[in-house]
């Protein structure tokens, strides 16, 4: 992301994992940097655990706020079965980060569907055992910090600038946690 | 400075620019942001309005006293404000009124996709459209200004798309807040009958003299590019229309009624093949045709759903549609794990009733495996369904109730309990009271006892409510106590009248705690019990059952259903 060429990262996972505060990060990450930067997000319904999906397109100028199936250069997953709901949406070449957590939907927890299997050998990208690594972190919450550590990495972003991003969405509270969580995810890949 | 701002939060900085003085709204996906961020000025009066119709009468009212205001909600929330949204068109404004309503198209959180700018043609009230944050600041600032100048209430059409999408803004300072002179108007302001056949022709000649001078404003602007095909779109579609067809000339629309005629008469004579891209409705096609312009429109585009590049691409140039989705199992939104109307519906479905719904997160009290909801219209619903249900079948009473969330029984339920109790119908209505306002994310209401600004207020007590307009039997039960609102609920149901039972528990998202989460023990025979209770956090996996302990919130429900004791884990 060195030159103003246009990125367009998908965000998907389940509501309530934090799709939003990733969206957040990136937005404001992306201001910092004198990009053109447009955000969309569902609130309301969808958000009781829903599949969401956020988009966040930034460079030197963006129309649309919302990307096209096969538009993304890279797709943020917080769960393995949503990262592989919106696979289509993935650019010729793009990466699909992804955390491996399984959430059941719940027409497999009431047995009308199974939660695919071999889901990684269809996903053209890097998996994270997130959850793992916010436990380690202090809680499973900061899943979302870890995936953030992850795409940092990914996106070869200022580790300092993007950091400082995520450090000014959250709250006070939960500062040193999400740091860790961040740093763990920003080694795991 | 420029600042990366919701659609909805540059509505509010846009009013809040142009000096308005009050704000009042009742919460409704995709508008409630507007009124929560005005709520942070601390030179406004902003408020919650119990429903929307006493929102936009409180903005009609400070209007009329000379204020700006802008009245804030919902597509359908429109449907509840007409009645003074109709005859507010007829007396105009003296302080600037301008009614912000954001539509949904794809339905995202609704349980309609209807076009707000239908309703603004049949109430002859303008319409302005933003494509995006800048112009939602910019369009709301302008929208006071038209307000004023033509003497009418003014509709900002948002889509959620616009209002839930960010973008950058450039801010600007507040214009001095003018409270105007005022002076009692009987023939302006008093609509009887007298009054309101003069005003009727007011209103047609200021529509028209709006309509005339629509040509020469500037929100309606032509952006010339090849003249083989030209697009005439407005809103969010524009910016889709930009990223998809860079080459073809556009005509965008920053009013959407009255329409600039002139303006598009000369643009589609000006290019070989001419399209109205709008979602929903063919508003601006019906118009422009019957003005005798030859367009396209929905010959091209779906009525239904929201539009993107990629649709319109496909749709004009024949683009290949996209590859097709992996077939995966879907993920429907579901109660939240520890939601306390999970205890309720766990109930119902137990005692397989009839369940007429209402609107809110209890919604999904439709989604297997509680699956329990027989009906769900509109807010307040519930209640008047039930009566119908008791008035068609004497049998009904026995096997059916209405549910309402506390908010929802506040906006437009309490009408429908004095109904029942007028006319002797014999319903159970269970008041699902978590405090809050909870689908749109927390808003306080008049039963949490705090104003939009977290101030303590009168706390409207809500079996008092119903005593008041003569309920006799009100019982109150904690939702987490399967037991206690399984007894409840029957014996409601056993009762020749009206009965109310309030299952009192607050949102489980409002605590913002994290929890360690619950455990399943080798005691469990898999008998799937606890599955029945339909919580997300409750897993039938490889290993038998397991509790997701990042979703777990240690409710207990689980614990209360499962015979053998496999779940651990204390209740706080």
């Amino acid at each position: 992301m060195a030159a103003k060429e246009n990125l367009d990262i998908l965000i998907v996972g389940v509501g309530g994992q934090g799709t939003l505060l990733a969206s957040r990060v990136l937005g404001r990450y992306a201001l910092e940097r004198g990009y053109d930067v447009k955000l969309s997000e569902v609130h309301g319904m969808a958000q009781r655990g829903g599949s969401v999906m956020t988009y966040v397109r930034m460079g030197s100028r963006v129309a649309s706020p919302v990307i096209d199936e096969g538009g993304a250069d890279l797709i943020l997953a917080f769960e393995k079965l949503e990262a592989l709901r919106y696979r289509h949406y993935l650019k010729e070449g793009g990466h699909i980060l992804y955390s491996t957590q399984e959430i059941m939907p719940m027409p497999v927890v009431t047995g009308a569907a199974a939660y695919p299997q071999g889901i990684e050998k269809e996903l053209p990208g890097t998996g994270v055992d997130a959850l793992a690594l916010a436990l380690e972190a202090g809680n499973a919450k900061a899943a979302n910090s870890v995936m953030l550590g992850a795409l940092c990495k990914k996106l070869g972003a200022d580790r300092a600038a993007f950091e400082a991003a995520l450090l000014a969405c959250i709250p006070q509270k939960t500062v040193e946690m999400n740091k860790k969580a961040f740093d763990l995810g920003y080694a795991a890949v | 400075m420029k600042k990366l701002l919701l659609g909805d939060f540059a509505v509010a900085r846009g009013a809040w620019e142009a000096g308005v003085q009050v704000a009042s709204a009742y919460p409704g996906t995709p508008s409630t942001e507007i009124t929560e961020e005005l709520a942070r000025y601390d030179d406004v009066y902003s408020e919650w309005s119990p429903n929307e119709k006493v929102a936009l009468e409180v903005g009609i009212g400070a209007s009329i006293r000379g204020a700006r205001a802008i009245v804030s909600m919902k597509h359908v929330g429109l449907n509840v404000a007409c009645d003074p949204l109709f005859t507010a068109s007829y007396t105009g404004v003296n302080g600037g009124l301008v009614i912000a309503v954001a539509d949904d198209p794809s339905v995202f959180s609704s349980q309609n996709e209807q076009d707000t700018r239908l309703t603004a043609v049949s109430a002859q009230v303008p319409v302005l459209e933003p494509s995006d944050s800048a112009e939602a600041r910019d369009f709301t600032k302008y929208a006071f200004d038209l307000s004023e100048r033509y003497d009418t209430p003014v509709i900002l059409r948002l889509t959620t798309r616009v209002a839930h999408s960010q973008s950058l803004v450039e801010l600007g300072e507040r214009q001095p807040a003018v409270l105007k002179t005022y002076e009692r108007d009987i023939k302006k302001y008093v609509m009887m009958p007298a009054n309101a056949r003069v005003k009727h022709t007011v209103v047609e000649e200021r529509m028209a003299r709006l309509a005339a001078d629509a040509d020469g404003m500037e929100i309606n602007r032509i952006e010339e590019g090849s003249r083989d095909l030209g697009i005439i779109c407005s809103g969010g579609v524009y910016q889709y229309v930009k990223e998809a067809l860079p080459e073809a000339s556009v005509l965008k629309l920053g009013m959407v009624w009255p329409l600039p005629m002139g303006l598009i008469r000369k643009f589609a004579a000006g290019v070989k093949r001419c399209i109205v891209a709008e979602e929903l409705a063919p508003h601006i096609e019906t118009q422009v045709r019957a003005a005798g312009i030859a367009v396209e429109g929905k010959s091209v585009f779906p009525r239904c759903g929201e539009f993107t590049a990629r649709l319109i691409r496909e749709c004009v140039l024949g683009a290949a549609p996209a590859q097709a989705p992996a077939d995966v199992p879907a993920r429907p939104p579901v109660l939240c794990a520890g939601c306390p109307h999970r205890g309720i519906f766990y109930v119902l479905t137990k005692l397989k009733l009839n369940v007429l719904g209402d609107i809110g997160c209890y919604t999904l009290g439709a989604v297997p495996p509680l699956g329990s909801m027989d009906a769900v219209v509109c807010m307040g619903a519930s209640i008047g369904m039930a009566i119908g249900f008791d008035k068609a079948d004497p049998e009904a009473h026995k096997h059916s109730v209405a549910v309402i969330g506390d908010s929802t029984f506040i906006h437009s339920g309490i009408t429908g309990l004095v109904d029942a109790v007028y006319n002797k119908a014999r319903v159970t209505v269970i008041i699902l009271d978590n405090r809050t306002t909870g689908m749109t994310g927390h808003q306080n209401h008049p039963a949490t006892g705090k104003t939009i600004k977290n101030e303590p207020t009168y706390e409207l007590d809500l079996a008092e409510m119903c005593r008041a307009a003569g309920v006799r039997s009100v019982r109150t039960v904690d939702p987490y106590d399967l037991a206690a609102a399984e007894a409840a609920v029957k014996a409601a149901l056993a009762e020749e009248e009206v009965s109310v039972v309030i299952a009192k528990r607050p949102c489980v998202l409002l605590a913002k705690k994290l929890y360690t989460g619950f455990r399943v023990n080798d005691k469990c025979k898999k008998c799937k019990a606890c599955l029945k209770l339909g919580c997300p956090a409750i897993v039938n996996g490889k290993n038998g059952i397991e509790i997701d302990v990042s979703l777990c919130t240690e409710c207990g429900l689980c614990k209360g259903v499962c015979k053998f004791g496999a779940i651990e884990g204390e209740v706080k």
